[in-house]
């Protein structure tokens, strides 16, 4: 059974200074199996982050409907996508956002304590799989921008997801420390048999993909956006 | 354990506004606690300060100006008693006991009151507890120019046994008019938490026959304190002196006179009470408006809480509880606050009236407001949680791309 189903997801918004819904993602089907791993690539406007937003279940689709494994996220209310996103997706942000007043430790522990529950020792083996052993203390301020990416990964994965989101997790990485925290994320997804979506517009990454798909063409609302 | 650290790690991100408001918290606490108590002690303590005393007789005049000013030296006599007088109800069966006092003289601003030993031998400072003069000194002798200084007033101004002083004439120190009459200081009283502390006892004939007073009132008294046989003495004579009779006043029972004073003060009490709680409620607005003015900073980690799965009411407990913490530690302060107000409220009402409040008394008010103004603080806490909990995810997440 795919770890992601999408069909017919819908979401229009009103922009400012407008009265009617614009359409920004108007999807057909999609899918991913467990442990499969594809790039999503669009360009600025496409609808990536709203896509993820909606799969993560922190916006509520207009219609169609997303299933997470096995759960149909569009049918819960918003406690229930509360609890599915805590325990069965991890999402990894461009700008990391980690939580600025908590140590590496605790930003993975609050990961984990929405879902099944915090786990020092789970906590402290992730954060020394992706190289912060001793920085376990550190404030994200302290650490490098890659150290920052790898915390956040760290966080992502707390709990075994079986969905990892990234949304352009390089995106404010310098080449080196971009290729390293790709693949940690690929790594570690590997390693937990989780599936991973990620969205990317940087060439190198999408390169490294099997299964690379156009945000133009899956989503039909940009594909009209597009159109002259 | 999570909303632990989130209400912790938020407290310590904005330390200065948490520190702040619960200073002001902590002042409103104490303020609240300090009106409470000084009013309920001064009240308890003053009704229960009478001594041994059952009766107070003077002048004919209002009985709480004849109490005030024979059991506690304050205000002015309302006028003389004859000698005759203190004598009849000094032999009437239902007394046990009647002593006489005079006032009209000071030194350095100290009241002196003459009196006769037995105030001291007979009678009682507080229930159960008699007057102690000092190590090393004595009683005054009854016609001797002699006294006995009050603990307080004797270390004010530090007169000690063999000590000689000129008394001035009238309650209010005036350096012009001094006696020419020396008076040996022969002991000093020990603390009796008592209004006796502020006075020097001299004997009754001295300030009787003091030079300059007149000579026909020599032999008049200020008041009789009395002690009766019997309660049902006081009515007896309350019936002699205040209905069938027309020159005198017999104070009684003295704890209802006293109780008198609250009732005048009635208004005060009200008006101190009322700011009491102003402040408090300004203080729990205080704590409204430093979360909800933090609201904006912390729209972002709301969000990103959210999206590790943090659900609204998780974020809507944590600002609660961070309001009601900022409220705890405030009544933490709020405790110090309250021994630091009433030590300075007990120091005025000490000196003012000699009447002693206790600082460290239990009072079951030092639990009910600290709670009550945590629960006040987490009802504040209510208003900025609700909007962290309307904080919509995706807009303060990172730039839609």
């Amino acid at each position: 059974m795919p770890v992601l189903e999408i069909e017919e997801l819908k979401k229009a918004f009103v922009p400012p200074g407008g009265t009617a819904p614009v359409p920004v993602v108007d999807i057909g089907s999609f899918s991913l199996e467990a442990g499969e791993q594809v790039a999503l690539s669009g360009s600025s406007g496409s609808g990536k982050t709203t896509l993820l937003h909606l799969v993560a279940g922190i916006l509520a689709a207009d219609s169609g409907r997303v299933r997470v494994a096995g759960s149909d996220m569009t049918s819960l209310g918003e406690a229930g996508r509360d609890r599915l996103r805590a325990e069965s997706i991890g999402y990894i942000f461009q700008t990391f956002n980690l939580l600025q007043g908590y140590s590496c430790l605790e930003n993975v522990l609050l990961g984990m304590s929405f879902g099944p529950g915090a786990d020092v020792a789970h906590a402290r083996s992730l954060l020394g799989r992706v190289g912060l052993a001793d920085r376990l203390d550190y404030l994200p301020r302290q650490l490098s921008t890659g150290q920052q990416q790898r915390v956040a990964v760290a966080r992502a994965v707390a709990n075994r997801p079986r969905l990892v989101l990234a949304d352009e997790p390089t995106g404010n990485l310098d080449p080196s420390n971009a290729r390293q925290a790709l693949e940690l994320i690929r790594g570690i997804c590997t390693e937990n048999n989780a599936a991973l979506l990620l969205v990317s517009h940087d060439p190198a990454v999408l390169a490294s993909f099997q299964r690379v798909v156009s945000l133009s063409e899956l989503n039909r609302a940009a594909r009209k956006e597009v159109a002259p | 354990m999570t909303l632990a650290l989130l209400v912790r790690r938020s407290l310590r991100q904005h330390l200065l506004s948490t520190v702040v408001t619960a200073l002001s918290l902590a002042m409103a606490g104490g303020l609240l606690m300090s009106v409470w108590v000084v009013r309920k002690q001064a009240r308890e303590t003053f009704t229960g300060q009478t001594g041994a005393w059952d009766a107070v007789l003077g002048a004919r005049g209002a009985k709480l100006q004849l109490v005030l000013n024979a059991l506690f030296h304050l205000e002015a006599s309302a006028g003389n008693v004859e000698f005759s007088d203190f004598e009849a109800i000094a032999t009437n069966r239902a007394v046990a006991l009647a002593v006489p006092i005079a006032v009209g003289d000071n030194y350095l601003g100290y009241r002196i009151v003459g009196t006769r030993t037995n105030l001291f031998t007979e009678a009682e400072a507080s229930p159960g507890r008699r007057f102690v003069v000092g190590k090393g000194g004595r009683l005054f002798e009854d016609g001797y120019r002699e006294a006995v200084v009050g603990s307080f007033v004797a270390a004010r101004i530090g007169l000690k046994v063999g000590d000689t002083f000129k008394p001035y004439h009238g309650l209010s120190f005036n350096p012009k008019e001094q006696h020419e009459d020396e008076y040996l200081v022969t002991g000093i009283l020990e603390p009796s938490n008592t209004p006796a502390d502020r006075v020097i006892w001299i004997p009754l004939e001295g300030l009787q026959n003091m030079t300059g007073h007149a000579a026909a009132t020599a032999t008049d008294v200020s008041a009789v304190l009395v002690k009766l046989r019997s309660p049902i003495a006081g009515q007896q004579l309350d019936l002699l002196y205040n209905k069938q009779g027309n020159r005198l006043t017999f104070a009684w029972p003295l704890g209802a006179v006293l109780s008198q004073l609250f009732d005048k003060m009635g208004w005060f009490d009200k008006v101190l009470e009322l700011v009491a709680y102003l402040v408090v409620l300004v203080a729990a607005g205080s704590v409204l408006a430093s979360i909800y003015n933090s609201m904006s900073a912390r729209r972002r980690d709301i969000a990103i809480l959210r999206a590790l799965g943090a659900r609204r009411s998780t974020v809507f407990s944590a600002i609660v509880l961070e309001a009601a913490a900022i409220a705890g530690f405030g009544m933490v302060g709020a405790l110090g606050f309250h021994i630091a107000f009433l030590s300075v409220a007990a120091g005025v009402i000490r000196s003012q009236t000699g009447v002693v409040l206790s600082v460290w008394s239990w009072d079951p008010i030092l639990v009910a407001a600290p709670l009550g103004l945590v629960l006040l603080g987490a009802l504040a806490g209510v208003v900025p949680a609700l909007k962290a909990y309307r904080s919509p995810v995706a807009e303060n997440l990172v730039p839609e791309s």
